[in-house]
């Protein structure tokens, strides 16, 4: 469960971007973000897997302030968060299995395991059999596939996707959200920040409006709601 | 969900990763990799010609000193109770622990004996002993020579004292000279070599930003990440001390050699060769690793920000 109590962020510039949030996303739960340009939806996301710091109020997911936290407990709090971005950022000179695994190798997952979970997470985004192949002769969906089999290789209770379909067109961004409900169904939060009406108003979900660093709209099942 | 937990300690298999990928460093920015090798060969080398030099005129200045004995020559008129007199008078100045007797004959031989095959040319000289008799005296402190001496020349009876007081204080001052001199070199040339190793680092760094970007995203531990960058240093610290260690015991030896079989009638003793080449290539690689540390420690904190 992820909960904002009063949260404030203003970078060292002076650039207020949060401007007092209350939030509460349940676990399990597929919530859009929407919001013009500049409305402090990255910096919401990058809060929660403590890239930037609150200024003020509290951040709590799955029971642990974030705000709180050490920074040498700060990777265990990432091991819980997956994250996925607009550009990808595969490392060019490794495999798509060597791209995923690259993740758990990281944390120190043994090799056999490591096998099994890549391989599974690859049928998973279905590119079992794109494994060997270099990230340059993948289509860009099949990358930002690659990218979701890399955040949630490792099982994370949460996924912050960070616009994943900004650089596809509409039937590869549709690929994308047939897996992100595939692992929203299978118990895992999915947040996703987007500027994609057709998505959010065909595909529906909780929406939270970010507007000037305030939510100002909050709906069960909402729509988009901005003309772009 | 997968039971994890964010391990501190090091299994063997990441050590390997984290040498396999400090080597791969190295390999990345490979002129400045060996540029910086250079830097901790060359500063490794003066250091350890410097400790060399330094260690052995120490030991030669301490061998000195501990022998540095007064002569105190007695006057050929000097009666024997006046002698026991002046005896008693050295021996109750402060700082003396001993006072020994020489007769001139005894003073002769040693002499001759002390120059070696030189000293042939004065065997002449027993028929006719130009030397006096003499009181040996020894100072509990070489520090005091100067002092009782000055003394002893003052008492009735002394023609003449000698000592080797200029050899020493000489001796002193240029060890003195020679270890700032090398001291300043060797903290400027230290300097430079971390500067290089630390640069070099931040070029790997930036080279490896995107997979450091992805690492701390996936929850690695801010010491995974450091790891490879750490060995690169010390790598680069190793590699460097090889050349000077090199040198330092292949030079030793053959200037023991060379001492040995051209000038045997020198009377420098070196340090012997072991342990003393093997305790200072200890060192240097001490040394190098020191640098590469402080090298990569420099650039992560400015750098890698984990």
């Amino acid at each position: 469960m992820i909960e904002m109590k009063d949260v404030w962020k203003t970078y060292n510039n002076g650039i207020k971007a949060i401007n007092g949030i209350d939030i509460k996303i349940d676990k399990g739960e597929f919530v859009y973000i929407v919001g013009p340009s500049g409305a402090g939806k990255s910096t919401f996301m990058r809060m929660m897997y403590r890239e930037e710091k609150a200024t003020s109020g509290t951040i709590v997911i799955n029971g642990k302030d974030v705000g709180k936290l050490k920074n040498k407990h700060v990777p265990k709090l990432r091991r819980e968060i997956g994250v996925v971005f607009q550009d990808f950022k595969l490392l060019p000179r490794l495999t798509v299995y060597e791209n995923v695994a690259f993740a758990l190798e990281v944390i120190e997952e043994s090799k056999a395991n490591t096998r099994k979970r890549v391989m599974e997470t690859l049928s998973l985004v279905n590119l079992k059999n794109k494994a060997r192949f270099l990230p340059d002769e993948l289509s860009g969906g099949e990358q930002q596939r690659v990218s979701i089999a890399r955040a949630i290789v490792n099982n994370p209770h949460i996924l912050l996707t960070d616009e994943p379909t900004g650089n596809l067109d509409p039937e590869t961004a549709w690929g994308i959200m047939d897996i992100l409900d595939q692992i929203n169904n299978r118990g895992t939060t999915v947040i996703m920040a987007t500027h994609n009406k057709d998505i959010v108003n065909t595909f529906r979900k909780r929406v939270i409006a970010i507007d000037g660093g305030l939510v100002t709209r909050d709906e069960a099942r909402g729509e988009y709601g901005y003309e772009n | 969900m997968m039971k994890q937990e964010v391990n501190t300690g090091m299994k063997i298999k990441t050590f390997g990763r984290h040498g396999k990928e400090g080597f791969k460093n190295l390999g990345r920015n490979g002129w400045m990799t060996f540029a910086s090798i250079s830097a901790v060969t060359v500063t490794l080398l003066l250091v350890g010609v410097c400790l060399a030099l330094l260690l052995n005129l120490k030991a030669f200045g301490d061998q000195l000193e501990s022998d540095v004995e007064i002569s105190a020559f007695i006057d050929l008129t000097a009666k024997q109770d006046q002698q026991d007199e002046l005896k008693e008078s050295i021996e109750n100045i402060s700082g003396v622990e001993t006072v020994t007797f020489q007769s001139k004959e005894e003073g002769l031989d040693n002499l001759i004996e002390n120059l070696g095959d030189n000293g042939e040319v004065f065997e002449s000289l027993k028929e006719e002993n130009p030397l006096s008799d003499a009181f040996l005296v020894k100072t509990t402190d070489p520090q005091d020579v100067n002092d009782v001496a000055k003394q002893i020349q003052q008492l009735d009876n002394v023609q003449d004292v000698e000592f080797a007081e200029d050899t020493v204080n000489r001796l002193f001052k240029v060890l003195e000279i020679a270890r700032n001199v090398g001291l300043a070199l060797v903290v400027g040339l230290l300097f430079t070599a971390m500067f290089l190793i630390s640069n070099t680092i931040k070029l790997t760094i930036v080279a490896r930003s995107h997979e450091i970007e992805i690492m701390k995203l996936v929850g690695a531990t801010n010491w995974f990440i450091r790891w490879p960058f750490l060995i690169e240093g010390i790598l680069i610290g190793i590699f460097g001390s090889i050349i000077p260690i090199g040198i330092l015991i292949y030079g030793y030896y053959y200037l023991i050699e060379l001492i040995a079989n051209r000038f045997p009638t020198l009377f420098i003793d070196l340090l012997p060769v072991t342990p003393f080449v093997y305790q200072l290539s200890g060192l240097l690689i001490v040394l190098g690793v020191i640098i590469g540390v402080w090298g990569s420690l420099t650039s992560m904190r400015k750098f890698l920000k984990v």
